[in-house]
């Protein structure tokens, strides 16, 4: 699955975008930033918040409770400061 | 009624021309009775603002504009509707949106050009960081509570 990350997310982890391969247990968003928190201290850093990072599935907003695509591309953002 | 009108979404580095815009939806047209225009400017509020960088998400930003503006369009018997946003560096002074709302009647296009920046600026993919010098980056923007409270207005 491809990741995205936005401003100081993805300033944190050091990536703008990834491809994964997700273990079979990670099924929803609250799940996948479980997760990406093991994969090391950057991660854990960038998610350490986990309830203020926002969360697009395929380009549109969706909850920490939506079920991951099989294919397709999550986002990774905080709160939005455009406008 | 009649069927909503056909927004047109922009999100570009480039700026753009508030008054060429409203023109845009009036010209050669009889029955357009008010126009409101928003622009937002990039401020700097105590001289240390350098520039503002925004960041945004290239598809989903177009995308999510469109549907805010969309929902605009059901909701208020508008004849055109306008909307651009800017990504990339903007000193104090510049544009960064434009809203531009026509429609026979006055409040809708008022309420419509309101609802819209309520909406872009809590759903629409964007990050303003700002700069304080030339060298140095400063801080993302928090977003507000207040934003979210804006929003709720509009909850029917």
């Amino acid at each position: 699955m491809k990741l995205v990350y936005f401003a100081w997310v993805r300033e944190r982890i050091g990536l703008p975008e990834e491809t994964v391969d997700l273990p079979a247990d990670v099924k929803t968003v609250t799940d996948l930033l479980a997760w990406l928190k093991t994969r090391g201290e950057n991660y854990e850093t960038a998610l350490e918040r986990s309830d203020v990072i926002r969360v697009a599935i395929n380009q549109e907003h969706a909850e920490h409770t939506a079920a991951l695509p099989r294919n397709g591309e999550v986002a990774l953002f905080p709160p939005m400061t455009g406008g | 009624m009649t069927a909503p009108c056909e927004p047109l979404v922009r999100v570009q580095a480039e700026d753009f021309d508030p008054a060429a815009e409203s023109r845009r939806l009036t010209e050669g047209r009889r029955d357009v009775g008010a126009v409101v225009s928003f622009t937002g400017l990039c401020r700097d509020e105590n001289g240390r603002l350098d520039a503002l960088e925004l960041e945004h998400y290239p598809g989903m930003a177009e995308a999510e504009i469109a549907r805010i503006a969309a929902e605009a369009a059901e909701r208020w018997p508008l004849t055109g509707l306008t909307v651009i946003h800017r990504f990339g560096r903007i000193a104090p002074g510049e544009n960064i949106v434009l809203v531009v709302a026509a429609s026979s009647h006055r409040r809708a296009a008022f309420e419509s050009a309101d609802f819209l920046m309520d909406f872009l600026k809590s759903r629409a993919p964007f990050w303003k960081k700002e700069h304080v010098s030339e060298k140095n980056s400063g801080d993302w923007v928090e977003a507000r509570a207040g934003d979210l409270e804006d929003m709720k207005r509009w909850q029917r």
